[in-house]
């Protein structure tokens, strides 16, 4: 069909695209470069989790058996480094170039070229990243807060680690420009804001996030960068400086940040649990105004990552009072998803077993962030396993399974096949228990007093590290079978129709499977809009 | 190269399995917050517990509401989809104005503690306390009495890598010092907190308080141990600081008042006759943050 397009109007030329390596270097398409970030965003997940697996591996038994103290210091950094920057940052931008031009009715994204170069930066920043394991010195071992006077003791890593986060930061800040674009001058006519999937709408506030605080990081970096090299002294006290001036630019970028990492999961969320309980979202503009209203708060609460620091009463006080607040949108958010699996009809395919996994234990890191709230109480918790545990929480069963809920969710409509449900239901099942084994018993370790980016600890945390330890080995052996379900449904499988969930609804689901290459050539019509763009 | 590579894992592999056998502590108990041993760390557990029952009574309603729709709304038991609900700002209201309340019930006590803990007034002691790469310096600044405080010799010992030795044969493995910090009990004790290379944070759960040492920062923290609750307190640094970072424990040994300040007493005329013979000119300034540049310890 589409040869006898190709010879009737030339101009109409769908599927014309290079070849071989040229397809994707010079790739200015929205899905292939999708592609590609996904693809190196679950090989940084692989390599962040080898590090991973090399700490629960130390820390399985007291005493040093495997590391000298600095590299393990190395392993927790660069664990964190690539994680956020490499793969969950990533990730979101793949699925926000593949997801939101056929969410919104457009051929691709605003800006191709500058699409191209976004993705482009992201290999040359993670090898420069990654080679600091074979320089004098080592990896930065100074924590991914990256807190002078510590970091600047990095050996000849430092220069290549700043540079490194600059790569990373132009490449989200120009990511975000495009997604910020491609929604306010590519949906379709008749889909107004209010009328977008709230994928889209959790994106784009997002983007608004990385554009407001990514400039930030590099700014303290770069004043890093100068104190080491330059003879200025931003944050040196010897020399009129402050050390905890960073760390309030450092949380500054911080705070925002986090949410960057998880509001998207918000909008995938706010998508499957519909589809899956086969009726609308319930309060779909309480959703959009909870997801504002928690993107605003993140930009007053940066210095509770920093109470132990020594503010002024009045300083504690308010970042405390803001950072309950933000309980109240994020309530709404986790009411409103509980509310439209009431009364509907359920099924539980592995995008919605994902889903709920989230919402249950997302819920739990949201507690604990509460409880990291009351100052006097994080006073205890700060710099502890249970903070540890606060944030693997929101990040792993929050945010990674977002991810993968997604993933699962739109890989029919990427390839066309219907993926092994049953060995997706085995990731599923698997991932969801060892993640609790892995991270729950790091809620005792810290009450009962383990520090955090320790290589070795007291005999009385054995038996509970040990349990984490175990649950880690069988979380990073689980994720193993993500890229096999993946492969083995690229390559083939039961055709998944177009419609591939029968609750599903949404622009994308009106294209072909897998859609054509430049997505909606021409725009949907009101038709499609309305029977589509239903939340 | 390769066999010693293997010879190497293989040893490490069964260091890290033999601990299995021999362990015996009572580590599956180390489940919560200690109470410690002063009001403020007693009020800390007493608020930590109060958001914790507060979270398990919301998760209850939360997790019931969501597992009863998960068993009941099935479609494989032939629910059908009731797609009018969709919104409703009876119950919207309800569920944004009831996380508020319950969020003021936490923070007024939250806000009550945290004025007590910043209230430094009226304190009957303070030690200069300065953080550096890897160990503790106190600093009796009205007694001419100072001293350093590092991990103990067979922690140190044990914890090198592949030592050989089983940590669990070591007593308070890794939470041991050569020379611990005595302080009286029933005594406000205000401590200025510093850092002398990098940041480090003191911290001491039985008391509630943990406190970054900034170099060039004075931080101020203080506790009063109960007057029945003398003894050995433990912590750990809690700021990373370095390869050592997870070696340099912090020790309270909280001593009856008279027996401090014979102590006291005892140890300001120690260093007194130590310092005047060999050095007289050169008498050891009180360090400050901005001298005392080199931990006086060799880098390991």
């Amino acid at each position: 069909m589409a040869e006898v397009l190709t010879h009737a109007e030339p101009h109409d030329e769908h599927d014309h695209k290079p070849h071989g390596w040229r397809r994707w270097v010079y790739s200015t398409n929205h899905k292939d470069i999708g592609t590609m970030y996904l693809v190196f965003a679950c090989l940084m997940f692989f390599i962040g989790g080898g590090a991973a697996m090399l700490i629960r591996l130390e820390l399985f038994s007291p005493g040093l058996q495997f590391f000298d103290p600095q590299f393990f210091n190395s392993l927790t950094t660069m664990h964190a480094l690539i994680m956020i920057f490499g793969a969950i940052m990533p990730a979101w931008t793949g699925l926000a170039n593949w997801m939101i031009p056929m969410q919104l009715g457009a051929p691709d994204m605003a800006l191709p070229r500058l699409n191209n170069l976004s993705f482009w930066i992201l290999p040359f920043a993670f090898t420069l990243l990654l080679s600091t394991f074979f320089v004098p010195g080592g990896a930065p071992a100074g924590g991914w807060t990256m807190y002078p006077p510590l970091i600047l003791q990095t050996g000849a890593a430092f220069p290549m680690l700043i540079f490194a986060v600059h790569l990373m930061g132009a490449s989200s800040i120009l990511g975000a420009i495009n997604v910020i674009v491609t929604i306010m001058n590519m949906r379709a006519p008749g889909i107004t804001l209010l009328r977008m999937p709230l994928f889209v709408w959790t994106w784009l506030i997002t983007a608004y996030l990385l554009i407001a605080v990514m400039p930030v990081l590099a700014g303290a970096v770069t004043m890093l960068l100068t104190d080491h090299f330059f003879g200025t002294t931003f944050f040196t006290a010897a020399g009129g400086g402050d050390p905890v001036m960073f760390q309030h630019i450092f949380w500054f970028f911080g705070h925002p940040e986090v949410y960057i990492l998880i509001l998207p999961a918000f909008g995938i969320v706010s998508e499957i649990i519909p589809t899956f309980s086969r009726k609308p979202l319930f309060g779909y503009e309480a959703m959009v105004y909870a997801t504002a209203s928690i993107a605003f708060l993140s930009f007053i609460v940066w210095a509770h990552h920093m109470f132990t620091v020594g503010m002024p009463l009045a300083a504690q006080l308010f970042f405390m009072l803001s950072t309950m607040l933000i309980a109240v949108p994020t309530g709404v958010k986790v009411f409103n998803w509980t509310a439209t699996m009431w009364k509907g009809s359920l099924s539980f395919e592995p995008p919605m077993l994902f889903a709920l996994a989230f919402l249950f234990l997302f819920t739990i890191g949201g507690f604990s962030g509460l409880m990291l709230a009351m100052v006097p109480a994080d006073y205890q918790y700060q710099d502890t396993y249970f903070v540890v545990a606060h944030f693997h929480y929101v990040l792993v069963p929050g945010t990674i399974f977002g991810i993968m809920a997604g993933v699962y969710y739109w890989l029919p409509k990427w390839t066309g096949h219907m993926y092994d449900l049953k060995l997706a239901r085995w990731h599923f099942w698997l991932s969801a228990i060892f993640v609790n084994v892995l991270f729950f018993p790091q809620h005792f370790l810290g009450l009962a007093g383990m520090p955090r980016r320790i290589p070795d600890y007291a005999v009385q945390f054995t038996d509970w590290n040990r349990v984490s330890s175990i649950g880690g080995f069988g979380f990073g052996l689980a994720q193993l079978l993500l890229p096999y379900i993946v492969w083995k449904c690229v390559r083939g499988g039961v055709p998944a129709g177009d419609r591939a969930w029968e609750g599903a609804h949404g622009l994308e689901w009106e294209l072909s499977s897998p859609p054509p290459f430049h997505s909606w050539t021409t725009p949907p019509s009101d038709a499609v809009i309305a029977r589509g763009a239903e939340h | 190269m390769i066999r010693e590579k293997l010879a190497h894992l293989t040893l490490a592999l069964a260091a890290a399995a033999a601990p299995l056998t021999a362990h015996a502590e009572p580590g599956w108990s180390q489940l919560n917050l200690t109470p410690g041993v002063t009001h403020i760390s007693r009020e800390i557990y007493h608020l930590h517990m109060l958001v914790f029952w507060i979270c398990v009574a919301i998760g209850v309603v939360v997790f019931g509401v969501m597992i009863w729709s998960i068993v009941t709304y099935r479609k494989s038991k032939g629910a059908v989809a009731d797609v009018t609900l969709v919104h409703n700002t009876k119950v919207e209201a309800v569920w944004t104005i009831v996380p508020v309340i319950i969020l003021v019930a936490m923070a007024v006590p939250a806000a009550k503690t945290l004025v007590e803990i910043e209230d430094t007034t009226k304190t009957e002691l303070t030690v200069k306390v300065t953080g550096f790469q890897w160990g503790w310096q106190y600093d009796y600044l009205d007694d001419g009495v100072m001293y350093f405080s590092r991990l103990d010799h067979r922690s140190d010992a044990a914890r090198e890598l592949l030592s050989g030795i089983d940590p669990t044969t070591v007593e308070h493995y890794l939470l041991n010092v050569d020379h611990p910090f005595v302080v009286p009990v029933d005594t406000k004790v205000r401590l200025l907190v510093t850092g002398a290379d990098v940041i480090h944070s003191w911290w001491m759960p039985a008391f509630g308080v943990k406190k970054d040492a900034i170099p060039g920062f004075v931080n101020e923290a203080w506790f009063k141990i109960d007057k029945d609750k003398p003894g050995l307190y433990r912590g750990q640094c809690a700021e990373l600081c370095g390869r050592d970072h997870g070696f340099m424990p912090i020790v309270v040994d909280a001593r009856s008042k008279e027996d401090f300040a014979a102590w006291l007493k005892q140890k300001a005329a120690e260093q007194k006759q130590a310092a005047t013979p060999t050095a007289p000119a050169a008498a050891p300034a009180a360090p400050t943050a901005a001298t005392e540049e080199k931990a006086p310890w060799p880098k390991s």
